[in-house]
């Protein structure tokens, strides 16, 4: 008696949202799908069969084969020095060095600041401009002597892309090592001392001990700093604004919907979008999932 | 236990109204019919939609109000701007109102395919031949304009102000250190740049962020073509494949080689402050630009000057905003009203000079305006007349956002036959091109 009537208590509860779940996630997931795969084209729908043509078209189009080597570029240069900038603050702040608490404050710090704030700031401090109108960081390497450092930023022809990864680095780097130190304290004192028993180095006991224990955190941390990359939009626009050079799929498929009313074309491009975000994510969740139901 | 009935009362609450919530949406797209209905004290507004927020734009949107109030002292007005730089976050909620059946009384667009290719085909803006006849605009609007604002003999929209694109501006004190004329044709532009390049000016010709290449773009292609042959691009009657444009490319490469390294990350605004500033010698931007040389209190003449183009010298490249009336308005004579003061002498007069645009109509009061409008006045009444692309005249905007794509591509590669095709390819696709 008592079961059945928590569980309707229990399935009333969830089903507000998994109704919104339903509607708004999957619903339009699937009507996304549909537009996809028709010829809306224009401020008026037109459902028209088109099968897989919007998608032929994206992988014939010049502009998303930008797309999808910028997003490579950036994947790769964001995530992987991410992980190895935020494991190396983390083993420094773990040294038990003084004011680690001000030290890890600061450099959390730029994750509270929203992408735009953060493009904002760093397109001013990346200024390009050459000759009399030196501004940012290339005025400062002038002023100090560096000047073979002097460089167009994200308007270097063909690898714009890598110096946007610069601000999104600095920004989350601070959130993997605070992932990281959190792993980091969890390895109990225990397994160092049986460690150093058996005659491990410091070094030995990092590589052998510390940094196997941290897989579980650098895959989490990949998931995470990977389907940020792979969605990125506010920074590149608040850096770049609309130009083709540093053009990312989200870009692509907001100008093309809004600007040029190809509804077919900017759905098709959400559906890729999606899914690889799914490849990169239900891997993932399988894995914790099968984790949980060990527990 | 009564806890948990107290629990499971909130649930069931919550479920429905998330229920109510999400069947509320269908509900929310009345008929246009059933709108008009409601009480009477609701007749007496208009709800009228743009992007004018700021500046001299707002301020001037403010006297034309001002005009309206005083005309029709009993209709309401609702101003419903939405902020965002050239109408793009404006057109997304706009599209989304009309999508959903809640069309404001009357809004702003660029005169022309920017409205025809988009509104006009979804069938939502209304003919307005017969507010043309009653008030006599025919008369007093240039031949030529009618044209380019109609789609089978039918005209959609109220131009309210005329801004020019083709104006070349230029540093004065820049081209007489280095005995530079202002040049007028695409050579001597040329032979002026590489001059001033040897002189040692940094930056020649100053330019900005993509679609301000798209600007310039425009220009070449008209001050390679002239004029014919550049309307016959957006009619389908001259090849995007053929030499001619093949030689607008060659020489749009050309120039962009005298242009800043920067320009990506500049606007509009940052560009052409170099040429007021001594920074660079041209700039080539539409003539809102001596809005914002007069903001930042430069003196025509003599801190900047200005010419049509090189090569488009007699020709007035224009875009227009303008107003149009909803189908299904839910006021529909208030916002004939609202149109009637727009289309006049009396609201242009009072819109124009304070955003710096040049009335519509020929017969406006030259003593409001200031030099610069003056001239740009005259050529509008006596030059050749031919819309621009970039400000929605002259291509749909789908056609548009295809051409910027090959542009944004072109401006990485520099690849000039790449760059021709793919603008064949955009005619084909979304323009009149077979």
């Amino acid at each position: 008696m008592r079961t059945t009537k928590d569980k309707i208590l229990s399935i009333a509860l969830v089903s507000p949202s998994i109704l919104a779940v339903l509607i708004f996630v999957y619903g339009f997931i699937a009507w996304s799908i549909r537009v996809s795969l028709s010829r809306w084209k224009g401020l008026l729908p037109n459902y028209a069969w088109a099968g897989l043509k919007n998608y032929i078209e994206l992988f014939h189009d010049p502009r998303f084969q930008v797309d999808v080597r910028n997003t490579a570029i950036f994947t790769v240069l964001f995530v992987g020095i991410s992980l190895i900038l935020g494991l190396f603050l983390a083993i420094m702040l773990d040294q038990g060095l003084k004011g680690e608490a001000f030290f890890r404050t600061v450099y959390l710090f730029p994750m509270a600041i929203s992408y735009i704030v953060t493009g904002v700031v760093w397109r001013w401090l990346m200024n390009p401009a050459q000759g009399s109108r030196l501004s940012g960081f290339n005025l400062l390497f002038d002023k100090v002597g560096l000047d073979f450092l002097i460089n167009k930023w994200h308007t270097t022809p063909q690898w714009g892309i890598a110096f946007i990864a610069i601000p999104a680095i600095w920004q989350m780097s601070g959130y993997v090592m605070a992932l990281y130190l959190g792993g980091l304290r969890a390895i109990p004192e225990s397994l160092r001392e049986a460690a150093r028993v058996d005659g491990a180095t410091e070094v030995d006991i990092y590589r052998h001990v510390v940094l196997p224990l941290m897989r579980p955190i650098t895959l989490s941390a990949m998931i995470i700093l990977g389907h940020i990359s792979l969605k990125v939009f506010d920074l590149i626009i608040a850096v770049a604004g609309k130009q083709v050079a540093l053009d990312v799929p989200a870009v692509y498929m907001w100008q093309t919907t809004f600007d040029g009313y190809f509804f077919n074309r900017g759905a098709a491009i959400g559906i890729l979008l999606l899914l690889s975000v799914a490849v990169l994510v239900i891997p993932y969740l399988w894995y914790s999932l099968r984790g949980e139901a060990e527990l | 236990m009564s806890h948990k009935k107290l629990w499971s009362l909130l649930a069931l609450l919550t479920l429905v109204v998330t229920l109510l919530a999400a069947c509320g949406g269908s509900k929310a797209t009345p008929a246009p019919e059933q709108t008009q209905a409601p009480a009477s004290g609701d007749k007496n507004e208009v709800e009228v939609f743009s992007w004018w927020t700021g500046g001299g734009e707002a301020a001037g949107l403010q006297a034309m109000i001002k005009v309206f109030n005083q005309k029709y002292p009993d209709i309401k007005f609702i101003n419903a701007a939405v902020a965002g730089g050239a109408g793009t976050n404006a057109r997304a909620v706009l599209a989304a109102r009309l999508q959903a059946g809640d069309p404001p009384d009357s809004w702003q667009g660029h005169a022309g395919q920017e409205l025809i290719g988009t509104y006009v085909a979804a069938g939502q803006i209304e003919p307005l031949n017969f507010l043309y006849e009653k008030n006599g605009w025919l008369k007093v609007m240039p031949e030529k304009l009618i044209p380019l604002i109609s789609k089978d003999g039918k005209i959609y929209s109220v131009p309210v102000n005329i801004h020019r694109a083709n104006v070349l501006w230029y540093n004065p004190k820049i081209l007489k250190d280095n005995n530079v004329e202002v040049p007028t044709t695409i050579d001597e532009w040329f032979a002026a740049m590489d001059k001033l390049k040897a002189a040692g000016v940094e930056t020649p010709l100053a330019m900005g962020e993509q679609w301000t290449a798209m600007h310039l773009f425009e220009t070449v292609l008209l001050g390679t073509l002239g004029p014919d042959a550049y309307n016959g691009l957006w009619d389908g009657t001259t090849a995007w494949d053929g030499p001619e444009v093949h030689q607008a490319l060659v020489n749009y490469d050309k120039l962009l080689t005298y242009t800043n390294s920067d320009a990506t990350s500049l606007t509009w605004q940052d560009a052409s402050q170099l040429v007021v500033e001594g920074k660079a010698a041209f700039n080539v931007m539409g003539d809102w630009a001596e809005g914002y040389f007069q903001e930042l209190g430069k003196t025509p003449k003599v801190d900047y000057g200005w010419a049509p183009v090189p090569g488009t010298g007699g020709t007035f490249q224009f875009l227009s905003d303008s107003f149009v009336l909803a189908k299904g308005a839910p006021h529909r004579d208030a916002a004939i009203a609202w149109l009637t003061v727009a289309g006049s002498k009396e609201g242009q007069d009072a819109f124009n000079p304070v955003k710096g645009s040049i009335p519509a109509r020929s017969d406006g009061d030259r003593s409001l305006y200031d030099e610069y409008l003056k001239s740009a006045m005259d050529d509008w009444a006596s030059n050749t007349l031919v819309g621009s692309l970039t400000h929605g005249v002259v291509a749909n905007d789908s056609w548009k956002s295809e051409i910027d794509t090959a542009i944004g591509l072109y401006l990485s590669s520099h690849d000039i036959d790449q760059f021709q095709s793919a603008l064949a390819t955009a005619c084909k696709d979304s323009g009149p091109c077979q």
